[in-house]
């Protein structure tokens, strides 16, 4: 655990008891069976609003507490642990840096303090296919008198059923460009994907979407802001994923500790003791390389996109192995629908897949490092 | 009840600051920068230039090669903050500590915990001086994962200790001076018949062999003791407590095993990409030629990254007062990277990275056949990775006992 301020741990502590009480893994479950296309309850993403969450990468002038990247991953870890059904991360994180890097006055006395009291949810929408591809993007944002218009189809847009408004990367003629784009203008249809996780990816379709002058955030040639953009949102999912790993691994040594065969508690085994030693250590340097990252983005250091890389893909490498042993270790009963190691399985894939698996970072830290 | 603040904290760092800097200015030969610093070599010594030797007795009479120690023994007595500014500074000036060795490492840290005032006063000085070289006496032949099960006798002769038995993987023993041991002083209980005691190298009984090792080198010894005769001063703490005491000992001998983190330099200052490229080759895009293995390169590089980020992040814990978890994995991690990063080397190399002596073989390569055959012991000594394993799943985990 990096070294905490006070502000920090009272947040870690307080999302910590919130998730625990408030929002068990049988919270999910519930959000699960209702099947909606939204797939969060509104009354916990409520409660999360009001207790600041939505707000803390957003400076006090919008609304925020202003409490940095480390903060905000503080509470993705804890609501990640019991799988937390929200769209915290996406609005309050990925969405929200967009603004915050390149955002006009305008546009973040906009749409900041919609963000900050959870009034709007916004989403992040630059894939266009079902592997994550920031180079191959084909939408289209074309000048048209003072404004644009867009066209094109995004893939797997997270919380895309719910979005009050999106961020959308489009070519502009002069390179990619980040737009805004209220979800309720015309000419966007949006179609929800059942995936495994049961959450909102949505297809998203732009049909000619007209937008003002003032859609474009930062400039026409912003593909260093859409790296900038992304490298935040990687390094919420990889707070999620830590939290994921932390309770999958906590789980299965509460059963290894309990189950019996032979006439002897599993944890005895020593076969399964160094397979939960090699967990725990691959967890503790996923921790590092998870805070690294928040830490690099809150000091605006220069190796953000390193770390970030570093961090996603050490994330992807241990929440797999974790998600896999938590089923292996369990047994026939990790198999079951009514147990919950399954629910850590299928979100855990979504989230390895979601903006860059290890492969993907692997090689983006080579090219980094020029190797 | 409030203090009143007379001098501003950061003020006084940035006095420290210059204090430091005056004094390394002073003090540190700059012909010194850039040289191996063979003092803290288990050969120590006798490699060493006169300026070397002087730039050792500076900082020893200065106390700043054991700097958070306390004065009164000889030790720096800086602040966590003050040590990190004289490191600062010491890097600048390309400066390197030539205090070192097993008793700054391992026994210092023990004997401030668990000796007595005497003890202290008497061993810890020359520690911080460097004078004094110290081994591990640990290790027996039937007594290596299991340690406790160790057999060297150590009998009360009434205004003496007489010890007999043998000693194994004994670093540094040929030129050692002291030796910290474990040694059994009751046979009828295992742990608590252990006890921890300190014995003078040249004393009459003391036998040492070099063992040959598979990298060529022999910094390992066997010692034997033959009706050694031990001062009853020697013993610290008491009787029988010698496993609390040495398994203290090995937290700061893993900690400071692991590498820290400072792993991650190489050949000459060389990352494996360096040296991929230019035993391999780049593609038209400049990349590795072989594409396989840039990717084993950058896994490794990346877990490399990992690892020094959690040095860091355990060294920050435990300043900031917390239990550091994270602590238990060091060893293990740093003994998978160290051998990872010998094996792509090697790999890389080809037979280059095989040759074991003669002039066709440049410097770099012969130090990888030699530093790779070496790294094999990281993974055995101090805690083989099974032993660590089971400390963690035990101590950490809190699993039971295996049968």
């Amino acid at each position: 655990m990096a070294v905490l301020n006070e502000e920090q741990t009272m947040l870690r502590d307080m999302a910590r008891e919130w998730s625990k009480n408030e929002s068990p893994v049988s919270a999910f479950r519930k959000v699960r069976d209702a099947g909606q296309a939204i797939g969060f309850d509104p009354a916990a993403f409520a409660a999360q609003a009001e207790m600041g969450w939505t707000g803390v990468i957003i400076p006090e002038a919008y609304g925020g507490s202003d409490f940095g990247y480390l903060s905000l991953g503080l509470v993705l870890e804890e609501t990640g642990r019991t799988l937390t059904a929200s769209p915290l991360g996406t609005t309050a994180l990925a969405a929200t840096s967009a603004l915050l890097l390149a955002g006009s006055e305008a546009q973040k006395e906009a749409w900041l303090p919609k963000i900050a009291t959870g009034e709007i949810i916004a989403a992040l929408a630059v894939d266009e296919g079902p592997r994550h591809n920031p180079e191959k993007i084909e939408a289209r944002a074309e000048k048209s008198g003072d404004g644009w218009v867009l066209t094109g189809e995004k893939a797997f847009v997270a919380e895309g059923d719910s979005a009050h408004l999106f961020v959308v990367a489009a070519q502009t003629g002069e390179g990619v460009g980040l737009f805004l784009v209220p979800g309720d203008a015309a000419g966007i249809t949006r179609k929800p994907r059942k995936m495994v996780d049961a959450r909102s990816h949505a297809a998203i379709h732009f049909d000619g979407v007209k937008l003002e002058s003032d859609a474009l955030i930062g400039s026409a040639d912003g593909a260093a802001l859409l790296d900038q953009v992304l490298d935040r949102a990687r390094a919420g999912v990889a707070a999620e994923m830590l939290g994921m790993a932390v309770q999958a691994f906590e789980d299965t040594l509460a059963y290894l500790k309990t189950r019996e065969q032979f006439g002897e508690i599993l944890s005895r085994f020593q076969a399964l003791q160094h397979r939960m030693a090699h967990q725990f250590t691959q967890i503790e340097l996923m921790r590092s390389a998870v805070e690294g990252a928040l830490e690099a983005i809150d000091a605006n250091r220069e190796d953000i996109a390193e770390l970030v890389s570093l961090s996603k893909a050490t994330a992807c490498d241990t929440l797999h192995l974790v998600s896999r042993e938590m089923i292996q270790l369990h047994g026939g009963i990790g198999m079951t629908d009514e147990h919950h190691a399954g629910f850590y399985l299928k979100r855990a894939r979504i989230l390895e897949n979601a903006w860059g698996n290890a492969s993907f970072h692997r090689e983006r830290y080579a090219r980094l490092r020029v190797y | 009840m409030a203090t009143i603040e007379l001098t501003n904290p950061a003020d006084a760092l940035e006095a420290f600051r210059k204090e430091a800097a005056d004094w390394l200015a002073a003090n540190f030969p700059k012909s010194l920068v850039g040289k191996e610093n063979v003092l803290a070599t288990v050969e120590g010594e006798a490699k060493a230039d006169p300026e070397a030797k002087a730039w050792k007795k500076a900082m020893g009479d200065k106390g700043w090669g054991t700097p958070t120690w306390p004065k009164a023994y000889g030790g720096g007595g800086l602040s966590f903050k003050e040590s990190r500014v004289l490191q600062e500074e010491m890097a600048k000036v390309g400066a390197w500590n030539p205090i070192g060795g097993m008793g700054v490492m391992m026994l210092g840290p023990t004997l401030l915990e668990f000796a007595s005032e005497e003890q202290k006063q008497r061993h810890i000085p020359p520690i911080c001086r460097g004078e004094i070289r110290w081994c591990q006496g640990y290790s027996e032949p039937g007594a290596g994962s299991d340690l406790a099960s160790l057999q060297t006798k150590c009998e009360d002769k009434g205004d003496h200790y007489l010890i007999n038995g043998q000693k194994t993987w004994t670093s540094g023993g040929q030129w050692a001076d002291w030796c910290f041991a474990l040694v059994r002083t009751d046979t009828s209980k295992k742990h608590e018949g252990i006890s921890f005691i300190l014995l003078d190298m040249k004393t009459p009984g003391v036998e040492v062999k070099p063992i040959r090792m598979i990298s060529g080198t022999s910094p390992f010894c066997e010692t034997f003791f033959t009706d050694v005769k031990v001062p009853k001063e020697n013993l610290v703490g008491e009787l029988g407590q010698g496993w609390t005491i040495g398994k203290r000992l090995l937290q700061h001998e893993r900690t400071n095993l692991s590498g820290g983190g400072a792993i991650n330099r190489g050949q000459g200052g060389f990352s494996l990409a360096d040296i991929a490229k230019h035993y391999i080759g780049v593609d038209s895009e400049g990349r590795i030629a072989d594409a396989e293995l840039r990717t084993k390169i950058i896994k490794h590089e990346m877990e490399a990254k990992a690892f020094g980020l959690t040095a860091r992040r355990v060294m920050a814990e435990s300043k900031s007062g917390g239990v550091s978890l994270a602590s238990s994995i060091l060893k293990n991690v740093g003994a998978r990277i160290t051998q990872e990063r010998a094996e792509l080397t090697l790999e890389i190399m080809g037979m280059n990275g095989l040759g074991w002596e003669g002039d066709g073989f440049n410097a770099a390569e012969l130090g990888a056949t030699r530093g790779w055959l070496w790294g094999k012991a990281v993974s055995i000594y101090g805690g083989t990775t099974e032993i660590q394993n089971n400390v963690v799943a035990k101590r950490i985990l809190g699993m039971l006992d295996h049968q």
